[in-house]
């Protein structure tokens, strides 16, 4: 079919472009492992003053620390995607060139953004996750069927990322600037995703909280799937249920603005 | 009006635009840069007033978004008395000490990670023609008063600290605290500075900075007991970090240093500094020498 073979393209551009950085990816190799490091140190004092404090003991919650890592860029965290470019194309006005394309603007956006996250999984993703398990005890499973089901927990992350994003670089039809939307998901994103401290760890209300929000889907839930913690099934619903929200929530706002685009245009 | 770094040009003679420092001491070096990236940093100051309620909002961004480092920490305590044998306060002035002067050095320096995309557009060429130092210009670059945020966040905490913590205060230790501070701005400085000049070489590498940056200030936000020997040991005789906070702040606090060391060492963060900002100033003029444009 002539679209599927279009967003395939789109999507085998995004990972390209990526992968065309491979100083800047070897780099960010390197700080994804410093960070994990410390924070794997800084994590393993926790428990050992609280042994199975949320649910995992030592070496789960070291495995957390590298797999978090190795998931920060895969499901962009702090931002820093598809969505610069979109709102930059928002502001200046070339979005309404986009909009005469024959491609659908979610669609294509989402092909490109999942060419991106894969690249970051193979590129970003495996190296600290090794060095991570050479030199910490870790909790990985061997069975291929639950790093099967942890991938798909991670593409649903990516794509409630993507939704969550989305409604970002939306936001600059209406405000211009989208600067502080931006800054205001990335903050959203590294405390309510589990990025500096796992969810679970999160006392009381606050935790039930930050585990309901769609946040959740990125890192904590995909994490739980590998090590065990969550039933796949249950996060797979929770996770699409989100995705399914939040893309139908983009749909509306794209055509509410998209007739938006046309007053401004005329 | 909108422009002082022109009119400065305009100011010189031809001669001296050619070569401007030919004729210059180390002193005159120094008195011209900090002017000119008081100029460029007053020019990036009034352009982002121009939108007031926007600086309002990235500079409380800032605040909170560091903040939020803090926030972890507060919820870990909210699950155990003590880290690496630390309490919340202490743990607190450790971080409060690194927060701050990471945030100063992130309002001089913060735009210093842009070298490398400069070096790549071959945007540094406009530097270079310059009569002004172009480590001021790259250094002053879209200088943003909104990372005000960060300080204001790491001073906050270090108030908390002070006031929770039960220190018996000698006139020592009270000047002990704004030199730690001053002098781990200069060693981050120097990380900063170094960082861009590997940025010469590296070209898209400025994450590598990161880790140094960020990662060095992460490490120092909690007690030198949580983390293994060798890394200890590394962030204090090879990238002297632990001067920032560490060893002066455990003098204050009344705690054992890491790695068995002396007394006096808590005293030695302006030394440090002072030798971290040479090297770094050495690596800065060689990085600068090899550089070739892209000619494109």
């Amino acid at each position: 079919m002539g679209t599927g073979r279009l967003y395939t393209a789109v999507a085998l551009g995004g990972f390209r472009r990526y992968a065309t950085y491979r100083t800047a990816t070897a780099a960010g190799v390197f700080t994804n492992t410093v960070f994990g490091l410390i924070l794997a140190y800084i994590m393993s004092a926790l428990w050992d003053e609280k042994p199975h404090l949320g649910g995992y003991d030592q070496a789960q919650a070291l495995s957390y620390v590298w797999l978090s890592q190795a998931l920060l860029m895969v499901v962009a965290t702090m931002g820093g995607g598809f969505e610069d470019e979109l709102l930059e194309r928002i502001r200046t006005g070339d979005i309404a060139i986009d909009l005469y394309r024959p491609a659908d603007l979610q669609l294509w956006w989402l092909a490109q953004d999942a060419g991106r996250a894969l690249f970051h999984l193979l590129g970003r993703g495996v190296v600290p996750l090794v060095f991570g398990a050479l030199c910490f005890e870790l909790a990985l499973p061997t069975d291929p069927v639950t790093w099967l089901a942890f991938l798909v927990a991670v593409a649903l992350g990516v794509l409630v990322s993507f939704s969550l994003r989305y409604l970002v670089a939306l936001s600059a039809f209406w405000l211009l600037d989208g600067a502080g939307t931006a800054q205001m998901s990335m903050i959203a994103g590294v405390f309510c995703s589990g990025m500096l401290l796992p969810l679970n760890v999160f006392p009381g209300v606050l935790g039930e909280v930050v585990r309901a929000l769609p946040w959740s889907s990125l890192i904590q839930a995909p994490v739980d799937v590998l090590l065990g913690t969550a039933d796949p099934l249950g996060t797979y619903a929770f996770q699409g249920a989100w995705a399914v929200g939040l893309l139908a929530l983009g749909r509306l706002l794209q055509s509410a603005a998209t007739r938006r685009v046309v007053v401004q245009g005329g | 009006m909108d422009g002082p770094v022109q009119s400065r040009v305009g100011e010189r003679s031809p001669r001296a635009a050619e070569d401007p420092w030919a004729r210059q001491g180390t002193y005159a070096r120094i008195r011209d840069g900090l002017s000119a990236y008081r100029m460029i940093a007053a020019m990036w100051i009034r352009s982002t007033m121009a939108y007031r309620a926007s600086f309002a909002m990235t500079t409380f961004g800032n605040f909170a978004a560091t903040g939020l480092d803090f926030v972890a920490i507060l919820l870990m305590y909210s699950q155990i008395d003590r880290l690496g044998g630390y309490s919340l306060p202490e743990v607190a002035f450790l971080y409060g000490v690194s927060a701050t002067a990471f945030g100063l050095t992130d309002l001089a320096l913060g735009s210093m990670d842009r070298l490398g995309r400069r070096v790549r557009d071959g945007t540094l060429d406009t530097l270079l023609v310059r009569p002004v130092p172009v480590l001021a210009q790259v250094a002053a670059d879209r200088f943003a008063l909104r990372r005000l945020g960060r300080i204001t966040q790491g001073l906050l905490v270090f108030g908390y600290a002070v006031t929770a913590l039960d220190i018996t205060w000698t006139p020592l230790k009270v000047l002990l605290v704004p030199v730690m501070v001053v002098s781990g701005a200069a060693i981050f400085s120097a990380v900063f500075v170094a960082g861009a000049a590997f940025q010469f070489v590296a070209q898209d590498a400025s994450e590598v900075q990161n880790s140094f940056t960020y990662g060095g200030s992460t490490l120092l936000q909690y007690p030198p007991t949580v983390f293994a020997k060798d890394l200890v040991r590394g962030v204090t005789f090879v990238l002297p970090l632990a001067f920032v906070n560490w060893l002066p702040a455990l003098y204050v606090l009344g705690r054992p240093y890491p790695l068995d060391l002396p007394v006096w060492v808590a005293f030695a963060p302006p030394l440090v500094a002072a030798a971290c900002c040479a090297l770094a100033g050495a690596a800065w003029r060689a990085g600068l020498r090899s550089y070739r444009s892209t000619g494109s």
